[in-house]
């Protein structure tokens, strides 16, 4: 165990912990923060997504002491049902999702997409998001969501 | 948004109005330690109070066991609910899947929501509104016929002054009205007397009113299984074999021993899970734990081919023949044509991005469990079996998992977490890694398909004889995996897989369709096990069966929608679907394939239709084939859709979309590896599904049928997608496909060996 800091949505958190724990529990299960989620803790599904240092990664797949002191930011850090970020409020303006499981994976893969390209076509979408996985089949939606957040 | 729930028993005990409020950014620690008791009475159907409750803001609750799966049901039964009662939608509230405040209605399965439990709590709305309505006749001192209704409040016509709220009526006091109900689960008839409106009259049926459920699912403040935590939580994880059926001969504990914070080794006969303070300590105990396995006691087909001969030779279990019409030997000999063709079909996935989970609190005369369950009643009655506890000693709280389409009708983890938390005496959650789910989730069978056909000199079809030889559901509503662990035995040889989609739609003279059923029960677990996938078997029926009439219309020069319209009969909705989803694609009357082309790009289109338990659906596919590689690139599936009223037109269309991505992922990319004794695909890299890359554009056409009581959309719409994608490649290249998945390979190779392939097909 060690405790570890961390740089979350803006605030410091001290957790104490296995330090080869993936970041993906720490968040869950130590920040109570729900929304990267497991999906398969082997980098395939794009699930567990947050942004460490403005860059999109997998959670499942970083241990804790790599993100020590380094800015992450998690879905609950864009926004809330009272106070959606634009992406979000295009999400629900295109009422793209079925389950939603998949939606921490697709809407914080777009932030990340829309912080470098705020433009992108419908092609460099379907790139940047090929490989987070959705088995409801909302990935037409989840386009056109990202394009409304875009203009 | 914020969103109330009632904890009935709160409810019930108070007199006035709503206890417990909300929202779901709410820790669920507070909202879980409200009410982790057994309720003091259990809902009874001929009581209105165990169906709707009125607060005194007159917000409205619905008690419903009907889940949420993902396809919006909560806000479809929602609307349906706000409209009988003239309550404005926002003030409708969903309570569902608790076992303790809900009346069982039956499984959340086969896209039957709308269709049976919209009725049973329409009609319970409709008897909550004329008790209202007395009730306000004897306040205002008019009759019950002067008085209107709007968002809540009655008031006498001619007289606006005159008026009374729901709230002011009844709010947060029982109705205390006994209602009929009879039959049991999805066929329960609730309130039959109850004057339910004219459906002319609704104003939220029929809009797209957007889900309930989505703002928190894009913000994190949803609140999933996977998200539910409870006080002195530990977490779990199972440790099962690679193999078939085997039994743990030893466990050395010593392997986990230089790992902190694990408290227990659970085993209990062939079942084996850690239980540790982490989530992580947990994965690496279960990772770590050294677990001598004996011999597998059973074995699977080694391969394709094994598999293969077992479906061609095997004497079935379960027979079903439910069209047989003049005679098929007879017509066949006769014919001046004949045809035939067989089909294959592989095990998939069910693929739930998010993994099984759940949390269990088991006690010594009681158990409390939230989970993903399709069927919170046969959950519940499953664990106390497990544990040997009263039913009513034990209560199972729907929560959310990932959409699952079938895979949590067995929901298997429950039993997982019960039987840790009894061993360690505190609550366990446990979630299942990735290679569980792949490995051990129960599959959707595989169909060896073989169709005759033969046509009389005009080339009329005269005779039809289709055979699916597939496997029943071992586990649907059979004994878990846990449970088989521990020695429980399954009885009988599993679920029926149906026989529908199997070209039962078309008029012909001598026409015989037959499902069988093969054996594939097993006393102990084996990881090819089988239960429903989203529109069990139809998917794979279709294809065949849709995909043998285009031979029949190629081979006799007829263009595909013309041929399929001569022998539709009187079949008027399947007709009009089939009609406009041709004409929304563009389609050009021609006989297939299409005139050959030069290029490395071939195109083509096809089509199918199905009707689905009432619902009807026509699909019509645009390829590319790309001869150097063989990859099949899908551009555009069409879809003409007849459900019936349609409550909510965007839950449709979202619906639609998934269905077809789905269909397109399961045709062309999609199949389950195994060998003698194990899975083979325990990951997205091993088990491929779709993205973005690959999706098709999708056009919709929905045909509302205002006059017809509402059918579901969760399903219908798959099943035809496999049969148009596979009729659109023969289109394009000349070569029938007749095996699912169509990969590159199994294109390319095709698109060498030529049209002997599909010469096949002809006898
Ligand atoms: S859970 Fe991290 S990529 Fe799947
Ligand atoms: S909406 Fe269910 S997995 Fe994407």
């Amino acid at each position: 165990m060690a405790r570890i800091s961390l740089k979350v949505n803006g605030r410091s958190r001290v957790v104490d912990t296995d330090p080869s724990t993936p970041l993906l529990y720490v968040l869950r299960d130590d920040l109570g923060l729900n929304g990267p989620k497991f999906g398969c803790g082997l980098s395939q599904c794009g699930c567990c997504t947050v942004m460490l240092e403005g860059n999109a990664v997998r959670s499942c797949s970083i241990a804790v002491s790599n993100a020590q002191n380094r800015n992450i930011t998690t879905l609950e850090g864009l926004g809330s049902v009272a106070r959606p970020h634009r992406l979000q409020k295009a999400f629900i303006e295109e009422q793209a999702a079925q389950c939603g499981y998949c939606m921490n994976g697709m809407i914080m893969n777009a932030k990340a997409l829309l912080d470098k390209n705020p433009h992108p076509t419908e092609a460099e979408i379907r790139r940047a998001l090929d490989g987070i996985l959705c088995r409801c089949g909302s990935h037409l939606r989840v386009i056109r969501a990202i394009q409304r957040a875009a203009v | 948004m914020k969103r109330r729930q009632v904890s009935r028993r709160g409810f019930l005990k108070s007199t006035g109005g709503l206890v417990v409020s909300f929202s779901f950014s709410a820790p669920i620690s507070q909202l879980l330690a409200q009410s982790p008791d057994l309720p003091a009475v259990e809902p009874e159907a001929t009581q209105l109070d165990s169906w709707l409750a009125v607060a005194q803001d007159g917000s409205v609750t619905v008690f419903t066991s009907k889940v949420e799966l993902g396809t919006g049901i909560e806000t479809a039964l929602a609307q349906i609910v706000a409209d009988e009662l003239d309550v404005p939608f926002q003030k409708i509230q969903m309570d569902w899947g608790d076992t303790a405040k809900s009346v069982d209605q039956g499984m959340t399965v086969a896209s039957r929501t709308l269709e049976r439990a919209g009725p049973q709590l329409r009609q319970a709305a409709a008897a909550a509104r004329q008790q209202l309505l007395k009730l306000a006749a004897a306040k205002l001192e008019a009759s019950a016929e002067q008085l209107t209704v709007r968002d809540g409040v009655v008031s006498v016509a001619g007289n606006q002054a005159k008026k009374v709220s729901y709230g002011d009526l009844i709010g947060g006091k029982r109705f205390n009205l006994k209602i009929i109900a009879t039959g049991e689960g999805w066929d329960m008839k609730v309130a039959p007397e109850a004057r339910a409106k004219d459906p002319k009259e609704y104003k939220i049926v029929g809009t797209s009113v957007p889900r309930i459920d989505l703002p928190p699912k894009f913000t994190g403040e949803y609140t999933y299984i996977q998200d539910v935590r409870i006080p002195g939580m530990l977490h779990g994880r199972v440790v099962r074999p690679a193999v078939v059926n085997s039994k743990p001969s030893s466990i050395d504990e010593s392997s986990i021993r230089h790992l902190a914070g694990v408290v227990k080794v659970v085993q209990q006969e062939n079942f084996v899970g850690v239980v540790a303070e982490t989530e992580w300590a947990a994965i690496q105990a279960a990772r770590a734990l050294k677990v001598t396995w004996s011999p597998p006691a059973e074995k699977l087909p080694a391969n394709k081919d094994e598999l293969d001969a077992y479906l061609k030779t095997t004497k079935s279990v379960i027979d079903m023949n439910p069209v047989k019409k003049g005679n098929v030997d007879e017509a066949l000999s006769s014919a001046s044509r004949t045809f035939q063709a067989t089909y294959r079909w592989p095990f998939q996935l069910h693929g739930m991005l998010g993994p099984s989970c759940a949390v269990a609190d088991v006690r010594a005369d009681r158990a409390t469990v939230w989970t993903g369950t399709q069927a919170p009643f046969m959950t519940r009655d499953k664990l106390a079996t497990l544990l040997g506890l009263p039913k009513k000693n034990v209560r199972v709280i729907h929560k959310e998992a990932a959409g699952c389409y079938g895979r949590l009708e067995p929901d298997d983890v429950p039993e997982d977490a019960a039987l840790m938390s009894r061993a360690v005496g505190r609550p366990v959650r446990v979630q299942w890694m990735r290679e569980d789910e792949h490995g051990w989730s129960p599959k959707g069978p595989p169909h060896l398909i073989s169709v005759r056909a033969g046509v009389d000199s005009q080339g009329k079809v005269i005779v039809w004889d289709y055979l699916d030889r597939s496997f029943p559901w071992t586990d649907a509503r059979g004994v878990l995996l846990a449970s088989r662990q521990v020695g429980l035995k399954p009885t009988d040889p599993g679920f029926p897989n149906g026989a529908t989609s199997a070209g039962e739609v078309y008029q012909f003279a001598n026409q015989k369709i037959a499902a069988q059923n093969l054996p594939w029960q097993t006393a102990g677990p084996i990881p090819l096990r089988t239960c429903n996938l989203r529109s069990p078997g139809q998917p794979a029926r279709c294809f065949a069966s849709e995909g043998f009439m285009d031979e029949l219309a190629s081979a006799l020069g007829v263009d595909a929608v013309e041929f399929r319209l001569r022998y539709l009969g009187e079949n008027k909705r399947l007709r009009e679907v089939l009609v406009a989803a041709a004409q929304k694609a563009g389609w050009k009357e021609r006989p297939s394939p299409a005139p050959s082309s030069a290029g490395p790009k071939l195109a083509g289109r096809g089509i199918a239709i199905t009707d689905r338990a009432g619902a009807m659906v026509a699909a019509v596919a645009e390829v590319e084939v790309d001869k150097p590689t063989g990859k099949i690139a899908v551009k555009r599936i069409t879809i003409a859709h007849d459900c019936g009223r349609i409550v909510n037109p965007d839950g449709v269309k979202n619906q639609i979309d998934g269905n077809v991505i789905q269909g397109v992922s399961r045709t062309l990319l999609e199949e389950v590896q195994f060998d003698a004794t194990s899975v083979k695909s325990l990951d997205w890299k091993s088990y491929p599904i779709i993205s973005f890359q690959n999706i098709p554009s999708i056009e919709i056409v929905l045909i509302n049928r205002p006059e017809m009581e509402a059918l579901g959309a969760g399903e219908p719409s798959i099943v035809p997608v496999p049969a148009a994608i596979a009729n659109a490649v023969f289109d394009a290249t000349g070569v029938r496909f007749r095996e699912v998945p169509l990969t590159p390979e199994r294109v390319l190779s095709a698109l060498k060996s030529g049209p002997a392939l599909n010469q096949r097909a002809r006898s």
